[in-house]
């Protein structure tokens, strides 16, 4: 079972839905949080948690991108590989950084430090061609110059 | 020109209650409740001719009109921010920069509908958008401006940041209400429609957060003021997103009626070192490509479909000459394949398909009868499947092959190339 601080957390976020399991995204976002990826351990502990069976949460797990069942990099890196961004360069950016980094979309580096995932559109074409790193933050008109501070500043 | 919902964008501290008041931040809120029907508001959204600005450009107040007004069960109000037309990103700038007028739009929309549950279902990527949004929800909440007996009031909202999770298809009403409800996002079956059979078996009205930022200035100014401002039938101003191969990619809130041509070249900058247009998508991926030869288009969405496309998101992409078009095909179609839910054969299995015959081409592998055979691959996608994501598939890709065939031909050739796998 999750730990006593953990289920407070999930209670609080529970308490927003008129159903316990529509608090599932929320509460995989939460435990993916936590731990930085989804085990099977913690699929099982939400199953009882919302008293759905575990095969409810394996799929959703799965179906949605932004769930992970094995660990990123410190620094993840997503690239944009959709129309906007690909009219701007994007495929060359791409390139650029598996060559840098010695590494293909969907793999992390060796010392973990490094993940790469191409996507599709994250929603900000305007400054195209553009990336997500560490979940959060956005930069864009990425050139190789910016590619090559974002690593610096993670090494 | 007098500016809506981009009224505040630029402006410092927009996000923050404190500036949103200084205008008359959330007096159309109050003048709603306490001034007018829950009737009355529908009846002055239904005459502003407000229309879903997510892209099916539904009229807005007849929707809510749809809501059974003796239904027992409550009711819900879902915000779709779940932005992810490629070509899209105006509902981040309301989210980041005023999140208020989406509140203030919020609890007039609950107030005509009947609802005291609100959830805002925002893309899981845009984090910042998400906290800009927790955060006004919560000054709302201190201002009396949300949860019970609002201003005095005896009207209780409760509204909610619902965070998706990366899937492209959640954008669909139907599967934006599965995945509310915590299951993988497969779009239903309509009817029921949302209306009578929404999130959790309830009556649900659905809309874009742009539409719902529009709902405080209707309110406040008339509908009449509105109406006039669009084109026919078509009232308002729209957040037009513009990006590729221009000078001056980004958000412009500009009357319906503004023409293609001049989006791009007045607006955007023309494009870049002189070249010039090739194609573009009007409104985002979803909308079949135009050539230079249509740009003079009105943006609103009658004109666009009498043309054979549509206005979609709003979601402009401009193609300049350079560009290889098969190769363009390609980009859409890895798309289409990559964010199809899987839940209809034609389409799970069509867009894959689509990707690999245009890639082909691309390659440099295709084969005269492949040119044949790849217009009745896409067009078997469309029209059977349940949500519009197949005729979406179907009209995109399809556009590229007929429009720009001379392109897909020149690609042929007759190696021996035995494709595996």
């Amino acid at each position: 079972m999750f730990s006593a601080d953990y289920i407070k957390d999930m209670d609080k976020i529970l308490s927003k839905y008129d159903q316990k399991r529509a608090a599932l995204l929320p509460l995989l976002h939460y435990v993916q949080g936590k731990e930085g990826k989804i085990t099977p351990e913690a699929e099982k502990n939400l199953a009882e948690y919302l008293s759905e069976p575990v095969v409810h949460i394996h799929e959703v797990v799965c179906f949605y991108h932004l769930y992970h069942q094995e660990k990123q990099g410190k620094c993840h890196l997503s690239v944009c590989q959709t129309t906007a961004c690909a009219l701007r360069g994007a495929e060359d950016l791409i390139g650029y950084i598996e060559q840098k980094l010695n590494l293909k979309p969907g793999e992390v580096t060796a010392d973990g430090k490094f993940s790469l995932d191409v996507v599709e559109c994250l929603g900000a074409c305007e400054i195209a061609p553009m990336l997500q790193y560490n979940n959060v933050e956005y930069k864009g008109f990425l050139d190789k110059k910016k590619i090559d501070e974002i690593i610096e500043k993670h090494k | 020109m007098e500016k809506i919902t981009s009224r505040h964008f630029g402006i410092p501290n927009s996000h923050l209650l404190e500036t949103y008041r200084k205008d008359g931040g959330y007096e159309a809120a109050r003048k709603a409740l306490t001034t007018m029907t829950p009737a009355a508001v529908i009846e002055e959204v239904k005459k502003s001719n407000l229309r879903g600005l997510g892209g099916a450009g539904f009229p807005t107040g007849m929707k809510w009109s749809f809501i059974p007004a003796n239904n027992p069960k409550p009711k819900y109000l879902v915000i779709n921010g779940d932005e992810g037309e490629p070509g899209t990103f105006k509902d981040k700038y309301i989210f980041e920069q005023d999140p208020h007028s989406l509140l203030e739009g919020i609890i007039i929309t609950c107030y005509a509908i009947g609802s005291h549950k609100c959830y805002v279902y925002i893309r899981g990527e845009y984090i910042k958008s998400i906290n800009a949004v927790q955060a006004a929800i919560d000054e709302a909440k201190k201002a009396n401006f949300l949860g019970k007996g609002i201003m005095g009031t005896n009207f209780d909202l409760e509204v909610v940041v619902h965070q998706g999770a990366g899937a492209y298809i959640c954008g669909e009403e139907t599967a934006l209400l599965e995945s509310l409800e915590g299951k993988k996002g497969f779009p239903r079956l309509k009817p029921p429609f949302p209306a009578v059979v929404g999130v959790f078996g309830c009556p649900t009205v659905i809309n874009n957060v742009e539409t719902i930022a529009c709902v405080g200035p209707i309110i406040a100014k008339g509908a009449e003021w509105f109406a006039k401002l669009g084109s026919e039938k078509n009232g308002g101003n729209r957040l037009f997103c513009i990006s590729g191969h221009v000078n001056k990619p980004g958000v412009y809130e500009l009357p319906n009626g503004t023409t293609l041509r001049e989006l791009i070249y007045d607006h955007a900058g023309g494009i870049p070192n002189g070249r010039k247009l090739k194609a573009v998508i009007p409104g985002g991926i979803s909308a079949p490509l135009l050539t230079p030869d249509q740009i003079d288009v009105k943006m609103d969405f009658d004109s666009l479909k009498a043309i054979g496309s549509m206005a979609g998101s709003g979601g402009i992409i401009v193609m300049d000459d350079t560009t290889d078009m098969v190769w363009a095909a390609m980009v859409a179609a890895r798309f289409f394949a990559h964010e199809s839910c899987g839940q209809c054969s034609p389409c799970r299995e069509g867009s894959g398909w689509v990707y690999r015959q245009v890639k082909r081409f691309y390659d440099g592998h295709a084969k005269p009868h492949d040119l044949k055979n790849l217009p009745g691959i896409i067009n078997n996608i469309g029209g059977n499947t349940i949500c519009a994501f197949g005729d979406a598939t179907t009209m995109s890709i399809g556009s590229y092959v007929s429009k720009f065939r001379q392109e897909f031909e020149a690609k042929i050739k007759n190696d021996n190339f035995v494709p595996t796998a």
